[in-house]
């Protein structure tokens, strides 16, 4: 062969670089409006006591089943009369359900952050062994296979009835079905990123097995993750206000979008604002939550957007 | 003289803003004559594919034919012409053939259902009657029994077979013109020899005239009439076949023909003294996947099977062999990616075959494997530098110190040591060959495993990172096995060659012998059907410089 090696040293030209991620994502109407409106119902949930000066477990006996609109006057604790207007009405106990629906945006929050945060944990972790080591990956995905199995409302009832009913409770009982959901994400993704060469490269350079995970696969989970914590964020919202509806959440005296909704049950049909109200605000951030999620997936993850 | 089949005059096509030039395909025109064969040469990214495409109409959105271009179909204009018209004349007066086989028929159809679609579309006639037509076609395209192929799904049928499928499904109609995009690169040597034999014979017994865009100037040499050398875009030279290979004129085309290695092995200019230790010895290495069933039954594949070779200080043996034939997996065993199922390896005399992960550690450093894909065996969100450190770091090297000798190893591959903060998106597809090469080299080792490093880079690239690689093995006396399914490449780097079919070796001795003289049936059939055999390309090209 005649051909002469390339004598100079080379450097590496530089391609014109695409807009970084930031960028890319606030270009993203579905990201942006998603995220604008679950900024304003988080800071609902922040400001509640300012947003209204009621407590939210105030019962008021004589102003019971009011239509939104009704005015009332109440002596406060020095004897002076407060004109009060109950914007949302008031429930069957004569609490105020607007303040009550402001104050529910913290625990639904709450437990949509929380189960997110902890289901991607555990399911990020397990899912990373599942997939690297192959002598676990059928006992561990059995194990998987036998949770998904299990309702989230069996696992709520249980724990309920095991350790009584509270937040914590909740949380835990809505994170269960979620992990395994997680895990089999992860791990497909970690059984085709095992494969290529570059982790094969970094086998043979000796590169310990916690290092190769934590360097070569798990920055490629990272981007589908986001995407599903929101959708599990979503999902999370929801079951927890099917809990409370059904009466084995939170407890009754916690305002909580479900319990609000499972209180006006008994008077839907006279007075629909009890559960129009509070699952008006469930549906806006379950919407939000979801479009936040889409927008990302098709920012992070272009290839897995074109799939579905 | 008659009306070109097709016309091309002045063709120029966009690229979307940000790309690298502003046309795709600037100002080219060439005309394909009935009856006649016309080459388009390029390496990748010189815009081949991208004048069949607009050819067929198929091109998207985001690259525009410029004003003032002319496609021309036996005179009949393509560039300003209805969605409808161009789907009437695909099939119908031209066809098209694609590089992959594997994905461009449906799965889920049966072969003669995919080739009756674009009957029952483009002709009036009964059922009975475009299965008798089709069955004759296939019967053209020399698959055997063709009622079965008829009723198979493309996953029963061979590579070589399927290509045969889309074949007879583009000439059904007897189009004028065949427009083939690599239709041979997937396939091996031998499927591709009787795939070039057959486009070939079909092309003579009906006029068609045929655009054939290669990367391979072996198959230019096998099989066309005229070719025309593009670059970057620009058709930088074109003429008959003979006189182009044997003469070119344009130092582009000069470059590229200088770059096909021979098919003879050079004469060694270097002299290894006999008693060079022996780095690696195999013995009756074998590798089955699957395992009996249960209950009996299962079955079980022989990968490899008594794999037995040796490499010595400062020499290369080359594996070489088709798709399947169990090379790839020799190297991965050897590099213990995979474990082997039987047999030992001996790095010096200690066998490496069964080491438990624990101890193998240690050893590990001392086989280093470069792989086929540029673009997949560096990690993108890593730099360089940090791919270049991570196998010394493990072994306790400081991080500094890393750097500093990563410095030197990037000089050795002839990269810049500025830029091993950069990240691999910045670098072509053989400079970051030659970055893996550096992270091999990096560990120090003594036997260096190239598992086909050459085959997904253009032929010119090819040509440095082999001389590369040749040079490293002389400087620092490594050891290395190389495996590739390309005849030439093997010809011009190893010293010992190896040839595997079917998971065994069946013929292992010096390459100048095994080129010269080959004993085996399957050596003779491998030579035999590498295209542009009877074409020294280096030597031809010679005098020229």
């Amino acid at each position: 062969m005649s051909t002469v090696l390339p004598t100079d040293i080379e450097a590496p030209d530089i391609k014109v670089a695409k807009p970084g991620v930031g960028k890319r994502l606030l270009r993203n109407p579905s990201v942006l409006i998603g995220a604008a409106l679950l900024l304003l119902i988080a800071l609902m949930g922040l400001l509640a006591p300012k947003l209204s000066a009621i407590d939210p477990a105030e019962i008021d006996p004589s102003n019971r089943n009011k239509v939104p609109g009704y005015e009332s006057t109440v002596r406060d604790d020095d004897g002076n009369k407060i004109q009060r207007v109950a914007v949302m009405g008031t429930d069957s106990l004569g609490r105020d359900i607007y303040t009550r629906v402001v104050w529910g945006a913290r625990v639904s929050l709450t437990i949509g952050l929380a189960v997110a945060t902890l289901s991607v944990a555990i399911g990020l972790f397990i899912g990373l062994v599942a997939g690297y080591f192959r002598a676990l990956d059928g006992v561990l995905m059995r194990i998987m296979d036998g949770l998904m199995a299990v309702p989230a409302i069996l696992v709520a009832i249980a724990l309920v009835s095991l350790s009584g009913a509270s937040l914590l409770t909740v949380i835990i009982a809505v994170a269960i079905p979620e992990i395994p959901r997680v895990v089999r994400l992860v791990r497909s993704i970690v059984l085709s990123i095992r494969e290529e060469p570059y982790v094969e490269a970094a086998i043979s350079v000796g590169t310990p097995a916690y290092l190769l995970l934590w360097r070569h696969v798990l920055p490629n989970t990272i981007a589908p993750l986001i995407v599903q914590a929101t959708f599990i964020a979503g999902a999370a919202i929801l079951l927890e206000a099917a809990l409370s509806f059904l009466g084995v959440g939170i407890p009754p005296e916690i305002p909580t979008w479900g319990n609000i909704m499972a209180e006006g049950r008994s008077v839907f049909q006279i007075l629909p604002h009890n559960i129009m109200y509070p699952a008006a605000f469930l549906t806006v951030t379950v919407l939000a939550i979801n479009m936040l999620g889409d927008g990302l997936r098709d920012t992070l993850d272009p290839r897995m957007a074109k799939r579905v | 003289m008659s009306e070109p089949v097709l016309e091309l005059k002045n063709l120029s096509i966009g690229l979307p803003k940000g790309g690298d030039r502003a046309n795709a395909v600037s100002d080219v025109s060439l005309t394909v004559a009935p009856g006649e064969i016309v080459c388009l040469v390029g390496e990748s990214g010189s815009g081949k594919s991208v004048i069949a495409f607009s050819t067929m109409g198929l091109l998207p959105k985001a690259l525009p034919v410029r004003p003032g271009s002319r496609i021309a179909l036996q005179g009949e204009d393509l560039v300003n012409v209805s969605e409808d018209r161009l789907r009437e004349l695909r099939c119908t007066r031209m066809g098209m053939i694609f590089q992959e086989p594997m994905t461009a028929l449906n799965p889920v159809m049966r072969c003669g259902a995919q080739i009756d679609e674009v009957l029952a579309e483009h002709t009036p006639l009964a059922p009975a009657e475009r299965r008798k037509r089709i069955l004759e076609m296939i019967e053209q395209v020399h698959l055997p029994d063709p009622e079965r192929m008829y009723q198979s799904f493309p996953h029963q049928l061979s590579g070589g077979q399927r290509q045969r499928i889309m074949i007879a499904m583009a000439l059904i109609l007897g189009p004028s013109l065949l427009i083939a995009d690599e239709p041979t690169t997937a396939l091996d040597v031998t499927t591709q020899a009787q795939t070039l034999k057959l486009i070939k014979e079909l092309q003579t017994e009906r006029g068609t005239g045929v655009l054939f865009i290669t990367h391979d100037f072996g198959v230019v040499a096998e099989i066309a009439d005229r070719v025309a050398v593009l670059k970057h875009g620009e058709l930088v030279e074109m003429g008959p076949t003979e006189q182009l290979l044997k003469n070119p004129q344009h130092p582009y085309t000069q470059m590229l023909i200088n770059s096909v290695p021979s098919h003879d092995p050079p004469e060694r200019k270097r002299a290894l003294p006999d008693d060079q230790a022996i780095v690696l010895r195999t013995d009756k290495l074998n590798k089955t996947y699957g395992r009996r069933g249960l209950f009996g039954g299962g079955h079980v594949v022989h990968a490899v099977r008594d794999v037995g070779f040796t490499i010595k200080r400062g020499e290369t043996l080359g594996i070489v062999g088709e798709s399947g034939s169990g090379k790839s997996t020799v190297a991965r065993c050897i590099a213990r990616l995979i474990d082997p199922s039987d047999g030992q390896i001996l790095l010096h005399d200690t066998d490496i075959a069964t080491m438990p992960a624990g101890r193998l550690r240690g050893l590990r450093r001392k086989i280093q494997i470069i792989f086929q894909d540029p673009y997949r065996s560096l990690n993108p969100r890593r730099s360089v530098g940090q791919s270049i450190v991570e196998g010394p770091v493990n072994y306790g090297t400081s991080e500094a110190e890393a750097l500093q000798r990563a410095r030197k190893l990037m000089e050795l591959v002839r990269l810049d040591p500025e830029s091993l903060d950069r990240f691999p998106h910045q670098f072509s597809g053989g400079q970051r060959q030659r970055i893996c090469i550096a992270r091999a080299l990096a560990m120090e080792p003594e036997l260096l495993i190239a598992d086909e490093a050459v085959s997904a880079l253009d032929v010119s690239v090819q040509a440095q990172v082999l001389m590369l690689l040749g040079d490293i093995r002389d400087k620092l006396n490594l050891a290395m096995l190389f495996i590739t399914h390309d005849l030439r490449v093997a010809a011009q780097v190893c010293d010992d060659v190896a040839v595997m079919s079917k998971g065994q070796v069946v013929e292992y001795g010096p390459a100048a012998r095994i080129f010269g003289a080959p004993q085996h049936e399957y050596t003779k059939a491998l030579f035999e059907a590498a295209p542009g055999r009877h074409f020294d390309f280096a030597k031809s090209a010679a005098h020229v410089r």
